[in-house]
């Protein structure tokens, strides 16, 4: 395995709240290879959301470090890609300014009218083909998610942030566009970590499961997924995804609390 | 586009003869009611004074709504941004707003006496000021936290985020917190030029109407403020299709 892109050690965070100290996170370690992708599940409320704003210095852990790319994170870096649950689009702009967004940020190497290049052929990729001009409340939510998605990607980012991105859609709306994700991944050489509470959508996109226990969260289970050849639909109703599912719901229940096993606290 | 002018101005005419018919079934004298039938007397024998002195009502209500506008917006951006400016300002601003503004005209007339322009725009700028500072700054605060994230993620300075996620976001709703302002504005104007004695703007021709007992001329006054009230009204709809119409929903 090559060394790791990110790499999160020993991370302890708590929020001040009125009534004392929340703790969140508590003996946080991920890594995350280079052109990795891995999924962070665990129970709700667990601190996954505080995870992705680790990675995007958007705040600093009490304790730990966080490694990206061989520099510590300390402050947001413009190699950072990010979409949510809420695809956030500027309702004011076009479709095709809203995927600019993070160019006009970032200091970029693209030329105006590369960018616009990059842009459309982005947006041709995830099916938005000749919605350039149309403004975010003309599009379904769908859309406006894989919207998202290329502006997430517009300015070439290293490490690309999911957090529950497809948690709003429809489910066959949201085998859609894993399959856009796969394209995606295909083309662009981003290192990928996706907060998801869905376990089939977790391998059917990542190469590694995390499973995160129940707040403070640490670290709880990690699996790696091994699929054979390119991943379709399909996959998901073979034995092995069965059996790591499986696996992976038991892991939940654990850091839910509902079942004693294993080493859950 | 045609319906779009047509149904106002029915409803317009419908109203007038309303009014006409109410006046005419009791019976009214004028100086109960004028009815609309004496209006153009009046428009027609004071027209020069409608002129001269309706520009001076629309000049002072303007510059008085800029200035709101001007301040407003400096003082919701700072309310917006920092939760304690917010808890600091709410309540003196409340209890300003709270103030009628009639009581505070003779005050203002007295401290700067003579200056009657300055006086008339600083009540319209003080009656007006509050829905824009209020509004802008509960558009700020409200600002869902994933839009900073989005920006703050690539390294944006706050003030990126303000110029271009946090200002025009909060368009809509400055814009209809204006369309209030606007008409308060008027008042404000009105107020002062009725109170204070300096013979300038509509106000001033309704007290002279008011003083000769020419009551159809109080009437024509009236309805000349509320004829400009509709015009700066629309000129704020105009502006809020250009800046902010990307948040009108399409209809059906």
């Amino acid at each position: 395995m090559s060394e790791a892109l990110i790499d999160i050690r020993g991370v302890r965070h708590a929020y001040r709240t009125a009534s004392g100290p929340l703790p969140v996170l508590d003996g946080l370690d991920v890594s995350v290879p280079e052109g990795g992708f891995v999924a962070v599940v665990g129970p709700s409320g667990c601190g996954k959301s505080t995870l992705t704003r680790l990675i995007a210095g958007l705040m600093k852990p009490d304790e730990g470090e966080v490694w990206l790319h061989g520099s510590r994170v300390t402050s947001p870096r413009s190699t950072v890609g990010m979409a949510f649950q809420n695809p956030v689009l500027l309702e004011w702009r076009s479709i095709l300014k809203n995927v600019l967004l993070p160019l006009e940020i970032v200091p970029t190497k693209l030329s105006k009218a590369d960018g616009e290049a990059r842009a459309r052929h982005l947006l041709k990729l995830v099916g938005l083909e000749g919605f350039e001009d149309k403004r975010p409340s003309e599009l379904s939510g769908g859309m406006r998610q894989r919207a998202s998605l290329c502006r997430a990607l517009i300015h070439q980012p290293e490490v690309l942030i999911l957090d529950e991105p497809f948690g709003a859609l429809d489910a066959f709306t949201r085998e859609d566009l894993w399959q856009i994700m796969h394209a995606l991944k295909a083309e662009e050489p981003f290192t990928g970590v996706l907060i998801t509470h869905d376990l089939r959508e977790s391998i059917f996109l990542a190469d590694r499961v995390v499973v995160l226990s129940g707040r403070p969260a640490r670290t709880q289970y990690v699996l790696d997924v091994n699929f054979k050849g390119p991943r379709d639909i399909d996959h998901l109703y073979t034995p092995e995804a069965a059996e790591m599912l499986n696996t992976l719901r038991h892991q939940i229940e654990i850091a839910q609390g509902r079942t004693e096993a294993g080493h859950a606290a | 586009m045609l319906r779009k002018i047509a149904v106002p101005v029915v409803a317009c005419i419908v109203f007038l003869a309303f009014w006409e018919f109410l006046v005419w079934a009791n019976g009214w004298p004028n100086y109960v009611m004028a009815s609309p039938s004496d209006l153009p007397a009046a428009y027609t024998k004071f027209w020069n004074l409608f002129l001269v002195m309706g520009w001076q009502t629309l000049w002072r209500t303007v510059l008085g709504l800029l200035i709101a506008i001007v301040f407003g917006v400096f003082l919701g951006m700072i309310m917006g941004f920092s939760r304690t400016m917010r808890d600091a300002l709410y309540p003196l601003l409340v209890g300003f707003n709270a103030i009628p503004k009639a009581t505070v005209v003779p005050i203002v007339a007295l401290m700067f006496v003579g200056a009657h322009d300055f006086n008339t725009v600083l009540i319209a700028f003080m009656i007006s000021f509050f829905p824009i500072a209020v509004s802008v700054s509960i558009g700020l605060s409200t600002l869902e936290p994933e839009y900073r994230d989005i920006l703050r993620s690539l390294g944006a300075s706050q003030a990126t985020i303000f110029w271009k996620i946090a200002l025009p976001k909060t368009l809509p709703e400055f814009f209809g917190a204006l369309k209030v302002a606007v008409t308060l504005a008027f008042i404000g104007t009105n107020l002062m030029e009725i109170v204070s004695p300096h013979g300038r703007g509509l106000g001033a021709l309704f007290d002279s109407g008011k003083t000769n007992s020419d009551y159809p001329l109080m009437f024509a006054v009236l309805i000349a403020l509320a004829f400009l009230g509709i015009v700066l009204y629309y000129v704020v709809v105009a502006l809020e299709k250009i800046f902010a119409g990307w948040a009108e929903r399409p209809q059906g």
